[in-house]
C-alpha cells in the first residue's frame, strides 16, 4: 500500500458529512433589544455570584460583611489585598488538594471518554440480543441516588485487593481506602455518558460503517477512525459533564479517604468552618479558596463550550 | 508448558511474593521494630488553636516513650462523622477516636468504640459531662465542655431596668418574658432575642432540648429509652412548643439569622442564645459590657446543654496498641493540657484544677466565665444516653424547624414521637 493510499477510515470519513445541525440562525433577531434584555439579565444573574466571590476574596472579613447590603459587595473596592489567599495557603495544603483533584478528575474524564464512548458505540451500532434492555437498565441506574448505595460501595471496595508498590517490591493489600484507585475506578463507567454517546452515534449515518466494512475495517477500527472523529461534540459534552461532578466530589472521598494527602479540593473547603475562634468564620479566605477551585471549572467550560452547545443542540440531550 | 499454564504459575508466584510482603507487617502496622504505631483521629483540622495543643500532647507523649508512637490524622469537623462511618464500614478505624459526646452511645452500640479501660480514679476530678459512660463503663473522656448561655449587654439591661440574672437567681419564665417584651417595646432593636434558628446542625437539639426540659418535658423516656411517647408529646412539652413558636410569631425573635450570628454584635438583637464558644467574638466586640447569663428557669429548674468532644478507643486497637492507647489517654488528661485547650477555645476546662492553670483570663478565680463550671455541673443535663440519639436529634431538628416555620405544635410533637419510636422499634437498641 502506498503511503498516500486512502485507508478505509479516511475513505469512509470523506464520504460523510458531519451530522451536526447548524445552530439557530441569528437572522432578524440581531439588534432587537427585546431579545437581548432578558439574555443580559439572565447573564448578570449568573455572573453576580462570581463577581461577589472574586471581589470578596480580596477584602478583609469585616468589609465583606459590611458591603453585603450594597452593590459594593460585587465590586473590588475598599481595602483590597492578597491576605486571604496567603491565609488559604497557611490553613490548608491547597497544592496537595489540587493535585489529587486534578489527577482524579483528569483520569476519570479521559478513561471515561474511552470506556463510555465504546459502550455507546456498541449500543448504537452493534446488533446483539438484549441491546434495548441493556440500554434501559443503564438509563434506569440514573434515577438511583448515589447516597443510597454509597455505603455498600464502601464495603465492596474495602474487600477488593490492591497491589501496593514499595521501594523493595510490591505487596498485595486488602481494601482500596486511601488510594487513587478508589477515587477513580468506580466513576469511569457513567450511565449518562453512555446514553449521550449512544444517542449521538445513532445520529451518524450507518452508511459510514458499511462503507468502512467494505474497505475491510473491523468494528474497533470503525469506532476509532470513522465514527469517533465525527463525535467531537459528544466527547466534549461528556468531558464537561463528567468533569463537573468529579471536581466537586465530596461524599465519596469523605467515606473512603482518611489521609490528608489524598483529599480533594471540596473536602478542603470544610477546613474553613472550624468553630470557637475569635475571628469567626474566615469568609475572605473561603471566597479566596472558592475562587481558586472555581478557576479550573471555568477554564474547562470555556475550552469546550462551543462543542458542548453543538452537542446539546444536535442530540437533544441536556445536562 | 503452554501460555496459559505459564500465566497461572506467574500469577501464583506473584501472589506468594505479595503474601510474604503482607505478612511482614501486622494488622496494626507494626513491623516488629521500633515503637508500635497508634493512629489517632481528630475533628479539629482547620482549627489552629486546638491543633496546636493536640500536636503538643502527641509530641510530648511520643518523646516520653520508646514503646509507642501516636500518629495523628486530622479531619475537618463538618466532615468528621461521615468519614468515621465510612471507615467503620471498611474496617479502617484508627485506634484512638475523637467523638462528640452524645454520639458516643451510638458508636459504642455499633461496636466501633470499646470500653477505654479508664477507671473511676482516672476521671474522679473531671466534670461528669466530660466523661462518656455507656452501660456502666467509661468509654470516652474529654478535655473541655461546652454549654449553652445567653449573651447580653449590661448597658442594655440596666438601661431598660431589667434585672441581671445569676446562677443563684436566674430569670423566672415570667421575668424572662417580661424582659423580652420590654426590650422589644423599647424600639432599640429589630428583635429582642436571637435563638439561632437558621443553624442546620445539631444545634436544635443541643440548644433547645434544655429549654424543653426546663418546661418539664424531654426528648425520650430516660428510664427505659424505649419510647418518646408520653414524654416528647406531654403537656409540658406542648407548653414549650407553643411558647417557642410564639417567640417567632410575635416578632420577639427572628425566624432566621446570619451564619456567624452577627445580629447581636451588630446590635440588632439584645440577647443572643448561644454556646459559650461565642464568648471570644462577643467579648471582642463589647468588652466588659458583655454579660454571660444563665438560661431562665421555666419551671423545672434552668437547664443547659453539656457534653462535647471526647476521646476513646476503637475495636480496631490490637492488644498491644490498646495498652499504649490507654497510656496515651491518661498522659493527655494532665491539667496543663486541659488548661491550654481552654485558653485557645474559651471552652470550660474539664477539671477545676486545670481552670486554675488557665492564663487566658476566662476561668480563673474571679474571671468572667468562672461561673460556667459550677453552672454546667448544676444545670447541665446530658443528651439522652442512647444509641437512638442521632435519630432523635435529627427528627427533633427537622420537626422543630417546621415549628419555627409555623406548623401546629401538637402535630409537630406527635410526628416527632412517631418517627423516633419507629426508629427505636426498628433498630431494637434495647435488645
Amino acid at each position: 500500500m502506498s503511503s498516500n493510499a486512502p485507508t478505509p477510515a479516511t475513505t469512509a470519513a470523506a464520504a460523510a458529512k458531519p451530522p451536526t445541525r447548524p445552530l439557530r440562525s441569528s437572522g432578524t433577531d440581531k439588534g432587537n433589544p427585546w431579545t437581548y434584555i432578558p439574555l443580559v439579565l439572565l447573564a448578570v444573574t449568573f455572573v453576580l455570584p462570581l463577581l461577589f466571590m472574586i471581589s470578596s476574596s480580596f477584602k478583609p472579613r469585616d468589609q465583606i460583611l459590611a458591603d453585603l447590603t450594597s452593590w459594593r459587595a460585587f465590586l473590588p473596592v475598599g481595602d483590597l489585598s492578597l491576605d486571604n489567599y496567603a491565609g488559604v495557603f497557611d490553613r490548608v495544603p491547597v497544592g496537595q488538594f489540587f493535585w489529587v483533584s486534578t489527577v482524579v478528575t483528569v483520569s476519570i474524564v479521559v478513561l471515561g471518554l474511552i470506556v463510555n464512548s465504546m459502550a455507546g458505540f456498541a449500543l448504537a451500532r452493534l446488533n446483539f440480543r438484549g441491546r434495548g434492555v441493556l440500554l434501559g437498565i443503564i438509563i434506569a441506574t440514573l434515577i438511583v441516588p448515589f447516597e443510597t448505595f454509597a455505603i455498600p460501595m464502601v464495603y465492596l471496595v474495602s474487600n477488593l485487593p490492591r497491589v501496593v508498590l514499595h521501594s523493595d517490591g510490591f505487596a498485595l493489600r486488602m481494601g482500596w481506602a486511601n488510594s487513587y484507585e478508589v477515587l477513580i475506578i468506580p466513576f469511569i463507567a457513567n450511565a449518562f455518558s453512555i446514553f449521550l454517546f449512544t444517542q449521538y452515534y445513532r445520529s451518524i449515518p450507518k452508511e459510514l460503517d458499511e462503507a468502512a466494512r467494505v474497505d475491510g475495517a473491523g468494528w474497533f477500527r470503525i469506532y476509532r477512525s470513522v465514527i469517533s472523529p465525527l463525535a467531537g461534540p459528544a466527547f466534549a459534552t461528556s468531558a464537561i459533564l463528567t468533569f463537573l461532578p468529579q471536581w466537586n466530589s465530596y461524599l465519596w472521598p469523605l467515606l473512603v479517604i482518611q489521609q490528608e494527602n489524598m483529599r480533594p479540593v471540596q473536602v478542603g473547603m470544610r477546613y474553613f468552618f472550624a468553630s470557637a475562634t475569635a475571628e469567626g468564620t474566615p469568609w475572605g479566605q473561603i471566597m479566596a479558596y472558592t475562587s481558586l477551585i472555581t478557576i479550573p471549572v471555568i477554564l474547562v467550560f470555556l475550552m469546550f463550550q462551543r462543542a458542548f452547545i453543538s452537542s446539546i443542540a444536535s442530540s437533544g440531550v441536556k445536562g | 508448558m503452554n501460555r496459559r499454564t505459564i500465566g497461572v504459575v506467574a500469577m501464583a508466584a506473584a501472589l506468594a511474593v505479595a503474601g510474604s510482603a503482607c505478612s511482614s507487617q501486622d494488622r496494626d502496622g507494626w513491623d516488629g521494630t521500633g515503637p508500635v504505631p497508634i493512629t489517632l483521629w481528630t475533628h479539629s483540622a482547620g482549627n489552629e488553636g486546638e491543633m496546636e495543643v493536640i500536636s503538643q500532647i502527641i509530641d510530648d507523649y511520643n518523646a516520653s516513650t520508646d514503646a509507642y508512637e501516636v500518629v495523628r490524622q486530622d479531619f475537618p469537623q463538618d466532615a468528621y462523622n461521615t468519614s468515621v462511618q465510612g471507615a467503620a464500614a471498611s474496617n479502617d478505624l484508627p485506634c484512638i477516636l475523637d467523638v462528640d459526646g452524645p454520639i458516643m452511645p451510638n458508636w459504642a452500640w455499633n461496636g466501633w468504640l470499646v470500653p477505654s479501660g479508664l477507671t473511676e480514679s482516672d476521671v474522679a476530678n473531671f466534670l461528669p459531662s466530660t466523661v462518656g459512660r455507656y452501660n456502666d463503663e467509661i468509654y470516652t473522656v474529654g478535655y473541655w465542655d461546652a454549654t449553652t448561655v445567653m449573651f447580653s449587654r449590661r448597658s442594655v439591661l440596666e438601661g431598660l431596668d431589667i434585672r441581671i440574672p445569676t446562677v443563684e437567681q436566674p430569670w423566672t419564665a415570667s421575668e424572662f418574658d417580661d424582659a423580652l417584651r420590654r426590650i422589644q417595646d423599647s424600639g432599640q432593636f429589630d428583635h429582642a432575642v436571637d435563638w439561632g434558628p437558621s443553624d442546620q446542625s445539631e444545634w436544635y437539639t443541643y440548644a433547645f432540648s434544655p429549654l424543653l426540659q426546663s418546661f418539664g418535658g424531654d426528648l425520650v423516656d430516660r428510664n427505659t429509652y424505649a419510647s418518646a411517647d408520653g414524654v416528647l408529646n406531654s403537656p409540658e412539652s406542648l407548653a414549650f412548643a407553643e411558647w417557642f413558636q410564639n417567640q417567632f410569631d410575635s416578632g420577639l425573635a427572628p425566624r432566621s439569622n446570619a451564619q456567624d450570628r452577627t445580629e447581636f454584635r451588630n446590635e440588632r438583637v439584645a440577647i443572643q442564645y448561644s454556646g459559650n464558644w461565642g464568648y471570644l467574638q462577643n467579648y471582642t466586640e463589647f468588652g466588659d459590657d458583655l454579660l454571660v447569663l444563665p438560661p431562665p428557669d421555666f419551671g423545672d429548674g434552668p437547664k443547659v446543654g453539656v457534653g462535647s468532644w471526647q476521646y476513646g478507643l476503637t475495636r480496631t486497637c490490637t492488644d498491644r496498641q490498646r495498652e499504649g492507647a490507654l497510656e496515651y489517654l491518661r498522659f493527655s488528661m494532665q491539667d496543663r493540657y486541659i488548661a491550654q485547650f481552654s485558653d485557645v477555645t474559651s471552652l470550660i476546662p474539664a477539671t477545676t484544677t486545670a481552670a486554675e492553670l488557665t492564663t487566658s483570663g476566662y476561668y480563673g478565680p474571679g474571671e468572667p466565665l468562672e461561673f460556667l463550671t459550677p453552672m454546667s455541673e448544676q444545670f447541665g443535663l446530658v443528651r439522652p444516653v442512647t444509641p437512638a440519639y442521632p435519630v432523635i436529634s435529627q427528627v427533633f431538628q427537622q420537626q422543630f424547624q417546621n415549628l419555627v416555620a409555623g406548623e401546629d405544635p401538637e402535630q409537630v410533637l406527635d410526628q416527632s414521637v412517631r418517627e423516633i419510636d419507629a426508629d427505636i422499634n426498628a433498630a431494637r437498641y434495647n435488645r
